[in-house]
């Protein structure tokens, strides 16, 4: 059921499908946005975090007496400080602990282990030179591999806790998938490590924490993707009376996943301001930023698909060996330690599939953040995605026919994945039919096999597809929660006298456009204009309780709220307009402003009604126009397509360049076309960076590589490709207005589609992986049987 | 990140630096586009107790020609060499490296003569230099040296200024006839520091045979590397292919390339040979247009 | 010691360590919040300002240097209210999403516009890329420039 959404309402009142202009614009150009480090209130402080300089160590003693010294200097906080608050440690998101400032040892390079409170950040990051800390060095242990094989614990803190496993995990059905490998007529397998990478937005994470010493009032102005969880952490951690915390979060320059998480600068900003009783100011460094708040990735992965004799996949097997870091510090449902993995069987129509998934803590940052993904999804396709281009290869097919010929059907729909995932909606089909035209499909093949036909050409095509399936909008009440909050999201909706609305929503921008898109979504059900409602959101004394934007769920699940909430005003507005118009509810048409009485021309419009809320409501209704929605999502949704990307491999010194790419996407009903396709253009230079350069790695003593943007490599315009972006739409059946979500689409699917592509140049030279990041180096190692290591 | 506190001061002319560099000796560093100095200062890795900040000195800011070389002054940018039509005319290797140094901000600030001043082995400047037989000027209250740019690039940061000196021109040879140059940068990103660089520059006589080879080469040694066995060799004989892939297989056993992120020795080493070979068939197809 | 940096025409004295960068001179001695913090490291640019016309990277310059100076910054591009075209044409193409980047990629753009008011595609992206963006992808900063020359000239 692939269709185009028309717009309904005119582009005045500018409901869905209409690219109206980014309201939240305006400040932005002029340099007028509120971010987190452009506040500043009176007496404010500001506070510098010293961190750990090695990876693992016991901590005998820290002096912070010369640091005491020096002028402007407040205050040095220590972890025995922290401690004898019960400040120490702090809950994670995945229901683990988290030291705030290090107490008995540091487990991983920049692990905090003091804070300095000065009158200015240059003191404060001067004095932090001055204190010393005592360290006995313990052995790094910097892989995964390591930390299940050595005796030393990393986490010897908690009593219960006898190697060094964070978390198991396993899903589908493991005698079936056996059973179907041992009939298979073909097994293929791969290899693959998705390496641990940053999102890295690019103002950095921050805090001012301003408490009341009268009245306790704790107000915190925070970059955060998910304000309301944080209140209830925060009550939780620091025993605050939740009515009396309130976070802020104003504008926030770029999340991608690593705002999501509590950081412990947070926490120590907040006790200094609740033991100084002044404002306390912490912006982190860039280097802070890389080397201490949330990574994603960093997933072994080994998977094998079994194929019949007709080159059919009858079932995958994946095994995985996470690294975790020092904490187990995953933002995900509790229920799903690897978070949404089971996706790994993608867009395929197979029986049985069979994963196990294993956590080891590390010496290396904690994070497992869903950085621009839902929750391991990426990793999950691109496991599947290299694993099905690398099947199609061995049977000598044409990848994208090999793809065509396993997909699920349209018809499929509702689909059951073997892993337990109901597919609401798809047509993958129709995204591949329509990127392979795009692109021109068959024209480069002919080109590819013209030009690596010759044996001493140095410049190879390849090209690659991904044809992907996400799972967003986390979720259904019944499964989903974060530390025990359900995944639910809200929206209230407040439609004034003069038919102005104000929209207060549980989520959280971070430059996605919410105060455009979801005034659209109120647009498009009420018909009004949607320059004529405000969107509020970041302030949890003034908005509904939500659990944030991640995941790609500010749509699936705000946006119903959304959507929900305006569905109940207009039922309101019907009875008012009724009463109005003196007709019984029933006989009156609804078109997107206006009721009219079936075949009269009297009319009242939705301005009039809101005005006859608070001046003229019948005896017995409520006055006003205003509801709150708090909206359960029945299912997750499935957004998905197809990216085809041609490259050229340079085999004199392993560069590769991107030649053309299309990516079509199918996120179901588009409320913002511009807008969405921005998400997707910034999405696929995210997947781009991590395919071609992007990546945190650490030496063998547990020093972090990338620890600034002059190692943590991060594309400029110039290296990065053109695309062009193709639709299509099949509307989420569930869904109130059809849409799926989409900021993290293109971060899923394109990594396999980049790799894929070089793998493609080089099949024919005996290359059947390398690695992400598919460095010049990996690539001439493969080329040249040169072990490469990283 | 923040710099240590330090003491700053303004000059306006040249003498005025030079009598302050002399008078604060250890202590005082020449501040000119600070594009590798301020942000060494910020991360504390440089912590000068004095800056001497000489962009108030114009009569350092010039790109000219003077007595058969070109000179380029101690306040000339990136960004000015890059865009330089006497860079251009007279210095293919030049010209073509002046686009890939840093960015384009940092081109708007950083100096070639700091650059080259600062002797990071990973820094492109020192290569060309190398491959193009510049020399720097160096200037103290006492009087004027002209350096061989082979004698300056000492070691890893580290350049042969005495006490008191500050570099205020680098030379650069012009040459007679047919000739051509360029720089091969593999960089992985804009911005970034090379993975590998190689300088080459080459002229012709009146046969067509190599009168002058010049080969430089950036981030594969503790230094910038100049290699004389290859550019001696290459003297007189006749340029291709052949001759290119000979000096190339020079250049891969010169250099010393570390093991790291950015790929093994043995990466390094191919792909110094592969811009070698690459840069003198550009050069020489330069070179080949003005014959 | 003291200084006197024009800032978007507006003469502003402070007394200064020598060791303060122009960006915290910037955002917190003159109090102009629109130009951003985003690395240590001169990679990023969102602290981008005019010097005496030209982009630099105000994270890399002593405040000392600006001293008798001009310096614009993106709360200097709107002239007596109207918007510079480079700010209306990031709007109309959707050339920012967070709005981190942004005033550094505007003025940038701004000033590439002055030398070249038809840059190609190439063109333009060879000048930002000195500033990162993490939410665009790049193509409609690109678009945007070009267009706001088209509209300029």
């Amino acid at each position: 059921m692939t269709t185009t959404h028309e717009p309904r309402t005119s582009p005045e009142v500018g409901g869905i499908g209409h690219s109206v202009r980014r309201k939240e614009d305006d400040r932005f150009i002029r340099g007028a946005g509120n971010y987190l480090d452009d506040l500043n209130l009176p007496g404010m402080l500001h506070m510098a975090i010293l961190r750990s300089p090695v990876a693992h160590a016991r901590i005998n003693g820290i002096d912070s007496s010369a640091a005491m010294e020096i002028d402007g200097v407040l205050a040095v906080v220590t972890g025995e400080a922290l401690a004898a608050h019960g400040l120490a440690w702090m809950p994670t998101l995945s229901g683990d602990t988290q030291a705030v400032l290090a107490t008995d040892k540091v487990r991983f390079q920049g692990q905090e282990v003091a804070a300095v409170i000065a009158t200015d950040p240059y003191i404060a990051h001067d004095a932090l030179a001055f204190i010393d800390v005592d360290y006995d060095e313990l052995e790094a242990i910097t892989t995964p591999q390591q930390s299940l094989a050595t005796d030393t614990l990393i986490r010897d803190e908690k009593e219960d806790q006898t190697d060094n496993v964070a978390y198991t995990w396993e899903a589908g059905d493991q005698d079936t998938t056996d059973a179907a490998f041992a009939s298979a007529a073909r097994v293929v397998s791969l290899d693959t490590h998705y390496p641990r990478s940053h999102p890295a937005p690019l103002e950095t994470c921050g805090v001012v924490a301003d408490v009341n010493s009268i009245t306790g009032q704790a107000t915190i102005y925070m970059t955060s993707q998910a304000p309301h969880a944080i209140r209830t952490v925060f009550a939780l951690v620091a025993g605050l009376p939740e009515e009396k915390i309130r976070i802020v979060t104003q504008d926030i320059g770029g999340g991608f996943g690593n705002k999501v998480p509590v950081y412990p600068g947070y926490v120590v900003a907040t006790a200094a301001s609740l033991l100084i009783g002044k404002p306390v100011k912490w912006i982190e460094t860039r280097t802070e930023n890389l080397i201490s708040t949330g990574f994603a990735r960093d997933f072994h992965m080994n998977a094998e698909l079994a194929l019949d004799s007709d080159n059919r996949i009858t079932a995958m097997r994946a095994n995985i060996l996470s690294d975790q870091g020092a904490f187990f510090s995953d933002a995900q449902p509790t229920r799903f330690k690897a978070g949404l993995f089971h996706i790994c069987t993608g867009s395929y129509d197979f029986p049985s599939a069979h994963v196990t998934a294993k956590g080891a803590y590390t010496n290396k940052a904690p994070g497992g953040v869903a950085y621009r993904c839902s929750f391991r999804v990426t990793e999950a396709s691109y496991l599947i995605e290299r694993l099905v281009d690398n099947a199609a290869r061995e049977v000598g097919m044409d990848p994208a026919a090999f793809r065509a010929a396993n997909f699920i059907k349209e018809e499929q729909f509702p689909y059951l994945s073997p892993t337990g995932f109901v597919y609401d909606s798809g047509n993958y089909h129709g995204a591949m039919d329509k990127a392979k035209e795009m692109i021109g499909y068959d024209d480069w093949r002919a080109r590819q096999a013209e030009q690596n036909a010759d044996p001493d050409a140095t410049k190879l095509i390849g090209i690659g597809v991904a044809s992907f399936t996400e799972v967003v909008g986390a979720g259904p009440s019944r499964d989903y929660d974060i530390l025990g909050l359900k995944m639910f999201d809200s929206a209230e909706l407040r439609v004034h006298p003069t038919g102005k609305a104000i929209l207060k929503l549980g989520v959280q921008t971070q430059g996605q456009g919410h105060e455009t898109t979801f005034a659209q979504i109120v647009a498009e059900e009420l018909g009004i204009p949607y320059s004529d409602i405000k969107v509020m959101y970041g302030d949890t004394d003034n908005t509904p309780y939500g659990l944030g934007t991640y995941a790609s769920r500010s749509t699936p699940v705000g946006g119903a709220a959304t959507a929900v909430v305006s569905r109940k005003i207009r039922a309101k507005a019907q009875k008012l307009a009724a009463h109005l118009l003196e007709a019984a509810e029933e006989d009156l048409d609804w078109e997107p402003g206006k009721f009219t009485v079936r075949g009269t021309d009297q009319s009242v419009t939705i301005q009039e009604v809101a005005f006859a809320a608070y001046t003229n409501h019948p005896l017995g209704m409520e006055a006003g126009l205003e509801g709150v929605t708090y909206y359960d999502p029945p299912n997750m949704t499935y957004p998905f397509g197809t990216y085809i990307v041609v490259v050229e491999v340079d085999t004199g010194d392993g560069t590769w360049k991107v030649l053309d790419m299309v990516a079509v996407d199918d996120c179901g009903v588009r409320i913002n076309p511009m807008i969405v396709d921005g998400q997707i253009a910034g999405g696929l230079t995210e997947g781009f960076a991590k395919a071609n350069m992007q990546w945190i790695t650490f030496d063998d003593d547990g020093n972090c590589i990338g620890s600034n943007f002059m190692d943590y490599l991060v594309p400029t315009a110039w290296e990065t490709p053109r695309y062009r972006l193709g639709e299509t739409v099949t509307p989420s059946p569930h869904h109130p207005i059809g849409a799926k979500g989409v900021g993290e689409s293109a971060t899923v699917g394109s990594p396999a589609a980049f790799a894929n592509a070089v793998i493609d140049a080089l099949w024919s030279r005996g290359v059947k992986n390398i690695d992400m990041p598919v460095l010049p180096h990996r690539v001439w190692g493969a080329l040249n049987d040169v072990p490469i290591s990283p | 990140m923040y710099p240590s506190t330090f003491d700053y001061s303004a000059p306006e002319g040249l003498e005025e630096a030079l009598g302050l560099l002399s008078e604060l000796g250890d202590e005082g560093r020449v501040l000119a586009g600070g594009q590798s100095l301020i942000p060494m200062m910020k991360l504390k890795l440089a912590a000068p107790g004095h800056l001497i900040d000489i962009n108030g000195v114009s009569e350092l800011s010039y790109i000219r020609e003077a007595n058969g070389h070109l000179a380029v002054g101690a306040l000339a940018r990136h960004a000015d060499v890059s865009s330089s039509e006497t860079v251009s005319r007279h210095n293919h290797t030049m010209s073509s490296a002046a686009p890939w140094v840093a960015d384009p901000l940092v081109r708007n600030r950083g100096t070639l003569c700091g650059s080259v001043a600062h002797c990071d082995p990973e820094g492109d400047w020192n290569s060309v230099m190398l491959a193009v037989g510049a020399s720097v000027v160096a200037r103290s209250t006492s009087g004027e040296r002209v350096i061989p740019i082979t004698d300056f690039v000492v070691d890893f940061f580290t350049n042969s200024l005495r006490p008191g000196e500050m570099v205020t021109e680098v030379r650069i040879p012009k040459y007679q006839g047919p000739a051509g140059g360029a720089y091969l940068k593999l960089e992985r990103k804009v911005g970034d520091y090379a993975t590998v660089g190689v300088a080459t520059h080459l002229a012709l006589d009146g046969a067509g045979m190599v009168a002058e080879a010049g080969l430089g080469l950036t981030a594969v040694y503790g230094h910038n590397l100049k290699v004389t066995e290859a550019e001696e060799m290459m003297i007189g004989q006749a340029p291709g292919s052949e001759l290119f892939a000979e000096a190339a297989a020079i250049a891969a056993r010169t250099c010393d390339p570390d093991d790291n992120v950015r790929g093994p020795a043995s990466y390094k080493r191919a792909v110094v040979a592969e811009y070698t070979r690459r840069g003198f068939a550009q050069a020489l197809a330069m070179a080949k247009e003005q014959s | 010691m003291q200084i006197t940096v024009t800032v978007n025409g507006a003469s502003e004295t402070r007394d200064i360590e020598p060791r303060r960068l122009l960006v915290d001179f910037v955002r917190s001695d003159v109090g102009l919040t629109g130009t951003h913090i985003g690395c240590d490291t001169t990679s990023c640019g969102a602290c981008t300002v005019l010097l005496d016309g030209q982009p630099v990277k105000s994270c890399t310059v002593l405040a000392a240097q600006a001293n008798g100076r001009e310096v614009k910054t993106v709360e200097g591009l709107a002239e007596g209210g109207e918007l510079h075209p480079i700010q209306a044409a990031f709007k109309e193409h959707h050339g920012l999403q967070c709005g981190f980047c942004t005033p550094g990629m505007m003025l940038v753009g701004s000033s590439l516009l002055e030398e070249n008011p038809t840059p190609t595609d190439e063109e333009v992206r060879w000048a930002i890329s000195g500033n990162i963006c993490r939410c665009t992808g790049y193509m409609n900063i690109v678009t945007a420039i070009q267009a706001a020359g088209q509209e300029g000239s």
